[in-house]
């Protein structure tokens, strides 16, 4: 996704002289080539997040369009307040791009963990939350953002997600993605976990299940039309992500249903419990840890189904 | 504009400012009385601005990081002209004029302050901007003492250091009180000047309430090269009105009733 943004991004900036990059001291390796070929748009603003997103807020008022690049937690929990004053409450044209979603840097600790980006930024007004599950849906969205006039946020994983949409699905900002059509569960999942539930996917469709899949690359606006319709269609709705429970698409898709008359009759949340994760691993490690695998998905998922009916 | 005709226009906004924080029972007024110089020097004689044309291009910007004094900028913007002086009736009771601007808030308001350390990091953007696209146009902040506790002013005063933004000014409206005692007995700022210089930016002393000081260091600061400048002013905090100078329980009171006319009557002339 990393590469899917940048190559992006540097299309755009061809084409676009406003276009702005500004990173937190991060980038090796993915930020180099933009670089070089935009040396007085690209900066690097040092160890000094509270600085760089207020320069950046402070560059859009006087007209440029600003991405700003650091890893999750440097650009959206440290600097919560930088963003909801000088960039939402302002519609500030920032483009916040925040790598390393979910459990992606599983080595590195919870210092470095995403599991709350979703919820600090839903609840900016003025903010689109962007969530690609991979290289594909990065370049939708990244297109997207800069199309938009005002504060957006990217949730992007890391280099060498693998490929979800085999073609370009046909795209639009606050709308889903469907992967699978079904009738009896629906999942709703967002980011590169979405791997793991078309491995579930599989798995319950050999035990006789009928699978609908729906990607939300659009955290905010989120797609309610398509949720209330998985809720009419199909017996079950759940919600996978690489996200607290509290706070991400599991909290939207609840508050969706929450404010309708359409509840459906099984529901389910799947993604980090609320709790820190202080133990080392890799990304599938502390994947298998939380129990977001396919296998684990697919057994919730079916305990539950089962369950009620 | 002379020195006589600038001390009229500030003896003007001090009564808007009183009459302003008297009717809406509004605090801070202490500290939007320190910085009425600093501001009148800015908006009339030093800046290139058009209170016609609010958003042109090419404009100098200002950018009130002590977002608390919301009501010196208000009051010198409408003194200016960039708003009917009728719309301060509304300060702090409808509109948009709350005490901590944003700039939904009137015309000629840049940014949204209030929660300091802000105004500066957007400041140096703004800097940067004019400098990516070869323009002139010049930005000025203006920090309060206590604001200088915060750390992300001090990312910002790094940066801009280093990057040589000499189209940045930053002022600060040292009035040595800030919300909770004494700078120096709070946290201490000192050397206040040596720090600047250590950043790599030319510093200025001037007495805050002097027109010819202020505006011989603001001249000088628009002439420099491979610098950003500070200027620090030296204030008093509720400048102006005998019983608020230099007391810190004028960050919380207002001037309500007789006291507000007491002020008026001492800002008569």
């Amino acid at each position: 996704m990393r590469t899917a943004f940048i190559q992006t991004l540097e299309g755009l900036a061809k084409k676009n002289s406003n276009i702005v990059l500004l990173n937190g001291d991060l980038g090796f390796s993915v930020l180099e080539h933009f670089t070089e070929q935009f040396p007085s748009r690209s900066m690097n603003m040092g160890v000094a997040e509270a600085n760089m997103m207020g320069a950046a807020a402070g560059l859009a008022l006087s007209g440029k369009t600003v991405f700003v690049y650091s890893i999750i937690p440097f650009v959206t929990a440290r600097v919560y307040e930088q963003i909801r004053n000088d960039i939402a409450l302002q519609q500030a044209n920032v483009k916040i791009i925040g790598v390393g979603a979910g459990l992606v840097y599983g080595q590195l600790g919870p210092t470095h963990h995403a599991i709350d980006d979703l919820g600090l930024m839903r609840g900016l007004p003025n903010m689109t939350v962007f969530s690609p599950a991979d290289p594909v849906e990065a370049e939708l969205v990244t297109k997207a953002a800069a199309a938009i006039k005002g504060p957006v946020y990217i949730r992007i994983g890391k280099k060498g997600d693998e490929l979800i949409h085999t073609r370009k699905p046909s795209f639009r900002v606050g709308r889903a993605l469907t992967l699978r059509s079904g009738s009896d569960i629906t999942f709703c999942v967002t980011g590169s976990i979405a791997v793991h539930v078309l491995g579930a996917a599989r798995l319950l469709e050999e035990g006789g299940l009928s699978v609908r899949i729906l990607s939300f690359p659009t955290i905010k606006p989120i797609d309610a039309k398509s949720i209330l319709r998985a809720s009419r269609e199909t017996k079950m709705i759940v919600t996978v992500e690489e996200h607290s429970v509290i706070g991400g698409l599991g909290s939207s898709v609840a508050e969706v249903l929450f404010d309708s008359s359409v509840m459906p009759t099984k529901t389910l949340r799947l993604g980090v419990r609320d709790r820190f994760t202080t133990r080392a691993g890799s990304h599938e490690d502390l994947r298998a840890f939380h129990q977001l695998q396919a296998e684990h998905i697919a057994r919730h998922v079916l305990k539950k189904f089962k369950k009620q009916s | 504009m002379q020195s006589a005709k600038l001390k009229e226009v500030a003896r003007q906004i001090r009564r808007d400012i009183i009459i302003m924080s008297g009717r809406a029972n509004a605090s801070h007024s202490g500290s939007a009385l320190s910085a009425v110089e600093i501001l009148v020097a800015l908006y009339f004689d030093v800046m290139r601005i058009d209170p016609r044309r609010p958003d042109w291009a090419l404009r100098d910007r200002f950018l009130l990081s002590k977002g608390h004094a919301g009501a010196v900028l208000y009051a010198t913007l409408a003194e200016r002209g960039f708003f009917s002086k009728k719309k301060l009736d509304q300060f702090c009771l409808g509109a948009n004029l709350t005490t901590h601007p944003t700039r939904f808030s009137a015309p000629g308001v840049e940014v949204a302050t209030g929660s300091l350390g802000h105004g500066l990091p957007m400041g140096v953007g703004m800097a940067l901007a004019a400098r990516m696209d070869r323009k002139a146009w010049r930005t000025y902040v203006l920090l309060s003492d206590g604001e200088c506790d915060e750390g992300s002013v001090w990312e910002s005063i790094l940066f801009a250091g280093f990057h040589k933004l000499d189209n940045l000014t930053v002022i600060i409206d040292y009035n040595k009180i800030q919300s909770f005692g004494r700078t120096a007995d709070v946290l201490d700022l000192e050397p206040l000047k040596q720090k600047f210089e250590a950043f790599r930016w030319n510093v200025s002393e001037v007495d805050g309430h002097d027109f010819e000081e202020i505006r011989d260091a603001l001249g000088k600061a628009k002439k420099t090269q491979g610098k950003p400048q500070c200027i620090i002013a030296h204030t008093v905090k509720g400048k102006g009105v005998s019983y608020m100078e230099d007391k810190l329980e004028w960050h919380y009171r207002s001037p309500t009733g007789e006291l507000g006319e007491q002020a008026l009557k001492e800002l008569r002339d």
